[in-house]
């Protein structure tokens, strides 16, 4: 179970509003920066670690750089919307961004309500109205990724990448695709 | 029940009799591209082994020649992979530089009846191929040459039963635009393509049609099989293949025709292309700075032909940047011989080397705050191509090249008729 004060966004919210172009090849720390920049502008001050996103439909539309990573990084605690396009879910589970599709989320919570997730029973809890959603079961072996820090550190468990040399190197994590 | 083109693909690659909407499949992946984005530190972590060094290709596109250092480096690292474990299918700069989906194209990787998989979200152009093409993330990428599998979640599928004939000046991009307007967005959807009219639509065509899939939303975009499509294969790429049709009795979510003969052509208002669209003579008129051919979606050698067609003995409006970047030097070459670079040189564009370029802002065309560009790439989002406050509209090769003429956005009929023959 966890729980988180939500951020409402809109239908069709896309990659290059959480990471756009002039931002992809930017050093990690200069990049979350840019996260919703065009749409609402100061949203990466006004947000803490641990809120969570409510969005509309077909989040996540667009291409295949690691905007779910600039979320994780921002320290997004879940994402839950009424649909998320397949690819940014696939980037949920490969960077390690709890995502939920929930059917009535966006109408089901205000701005600054806070949401009462648990993955056991897919279920969504408004703390303060006591709604409580059904969201889309997702297989286990994907939820254990999402919660687990996503690919990385699966087949670094299995010997399969090298680890990274220092902590450093993952601060300074840049560059993305288009 | 029967199945449809993409339940028969992920069925044999998963060893499964059979696959349903809702089931999680693993599959086998018979190619595996890899591109220079994926080099970058945030995407990278060096395998220790891979699957398969002949599944694996290795494509540098999205900023070439590197525009600079970590770009340079993130090539490096990509070099040194590719060396560290003997994958041959390596396409540096140079003679076989483009775009990872054109160049694979070119080269006929994308095998019918397979998986392929890279991690940029225009992959899905290889299902013109009959080839579960699709992109998955970066992280995915490593996964899939690491232990040669990835995995996917099965969808239902929408049909398109092609009929008929575009008519000329009319491309597989206002087709595109068409789909969107009428059908809008196919989330959760894969769609397939096939029916009479298929034989009327070359393989850039389809692969045009294919890429856009990608901005309907959809899953996977698949085509069915035709003689054309396996012969084009087998003169590229030894490896045996089975296409796949589907079944007759295949079910799908919904079934449309698409009649080619009434299309006509379209422009996309800026920041959306899913029912954003007009037809052409409703935004004419509108001033532009900016004028682009190419991408994945429409750096084909058809989209060069017509650019060509339609700007042949006249000159670019001043004013007026025109921009083409050929898919791949391949590309370049053939429209060099076929004298469509000259046409197109002589009228003021300039034409680059191939990369994505200006379609995604990288480089080679970024727009400047306030500016105004109509494009015939992937994709016209807020932002995209440079300064969000630009303004990209989206059309066809020969749209485009009509407007660059012009400077404004015009129909290309005015210019197709005068210099048909």
């Amino acid at each position: 179970m966890i729980s988180g004060r939500v951020w409402k966004f809109g239908d069709n919210i896309n990659t290059d509003l959480m990471m756009p172009g002039p931002a992809l090849y930017l050093p990690e720390a200069e990049r979350v920066r840019y996260v919703f920049q065009a749409n609402r502008p100061g949203w990466v001050d006004e947000m803490r670690r641990g809120d969570f996103i409510i969005g509309g439909s077909n989040y996540g539309v667009g291409s295949s750089r690691p905007a779910a990573l600039s979320l994780y990084n921002l320290g997004v605690g879940c994402l839950i919307a009424e649909s998320i396009n397949g690819l940014f879910f696939r980037n949920c589970v490969n960077f390690g961004l709890l995502a939920l599709e929930c059917p009535g989320i966006h109408a089901a919570f205000q701005e600054g309500q806070t949401a009462i997730v648990s993955v056991d029973d897919f279920t969504v809890r408004n703390e303060q109205t006591g709604q409580v959603l059904k969201a889309a079961a997702i297989p286990r072996q994907l939820v254990d990724m999402m919660c687990g820090g996503g690919v990385f550190p699966l087949l670094e468990a299995d010997g399969l990448i090298a680890p990274l040399p220092s902590k450093e190197a993952e601060v300074s994590r840049s560059g993305a695709s288009v | 029940m029967g199945s449809p083109i993409l339940n028969k693909i992920l069925a044999r690659a998963s060893q499964r009799s059979h696959v349903a909407t809702g089931d999680l499949v693993v599959v086998d992946v018979e190619t595996v591209v890899l591109y220079d984005s994926n080099f970058f530190p945030v995407y990278w972590r060096d395998p220790l082994k891979i699957a398969d060094p002949d599944r694996i290709a290795v494509i540098f596109d999205h900023r070439v020649p590197a525009p600079d250092r970590s770009c340079a480096q993130a090539q490096i690292t990509g070099r040194k992979f590719a060396e560290k474990f003997g994958i041959k299918r390596l396409h540096d700069v140079g003679y076989d530089q483009g775009i990872a989906h054109t160049v694979a194209a070119d080269k006929g990787y994308p095998l019918p009846g397979t998986v392929l998989v890279c991690s940029d979200s225009h992959t899905g152009g290889g299902g013109a191929f009959n080839c579960a093409a699709r992109g998955i993330g970066g992280p995915d990428i490593i996964y899939a040459a690491i232990t040669g599998k990835t995995w996917f979640a099965v969808c239902d599928t929408i049909r398109y039963d092609i009929a008929g004939k575009l008519r000329p000046g009319v491309t597989a991009k206002d087709l595109f635009l068409h789909i969107a307007q009428i059908h809008g967005d196919h989330s959760n959807y894969n769609v397939e393509f096939g029916g009479p009219g298929l034989k009327n639509l070359s393989l850039d065509a389809r692969r045009t049609i294919a890429t856009m899939g990608t901005e309907l939303n959809a899953e996977f975009s698949i085509f069915e099989p035709d003689d054309r499509l396996e012969a084009y294969i087998r003169e590229r790429n030894p490896k045996a293949f089975e296409s796949q049709m589907p079944d007759s009795d295949a079910t799908y979510a919904d079934r449309r025709t698409l009649d080619l003969d009434i299309i006509e052509p379209l422009v996309a208002l800026p920041d959306a292309m899913i029912k954003n669209a007009q037809p052409v003579g409703k935004v004419a008129g509108e001033k532009i700075d900016q004028a682009f051919i190419g991408s994945c979606a429409n750096g084909n050698l058809d989209d060069l032909a017509i650019a060509a067609k339609v700007v042949a003995g006249r000159r670019v409006a001043p004013g007026v940047r025109f921009l083409v970047t050929p898919g791949s030097q391949a590309i370049y070459r053939q429209a060099l011989k076929a004298g469509y670079i000259e046409t197109l040189m002589d009228a003021g564009a300039v034409v680059t080397p191939a990369t994505c370029g200006a379609c995604g802002g990288g480089h080679m065309g970024v727009l400047g705050a306030g500016e105004t560009c109509i494009t015939a790439s992937t994709r016209n989002f807020k932002g995209r191509m440079g300064d969000p406050t630009a303004r990209i509209f989206m059309g066809s090769p020969a749209t485009v090249a009509a407007s660059a003429i012009a400077g404004v956005i015009a129909d290309p009929a005015d210019y197709m008729t005068e210099t048909l023959v």
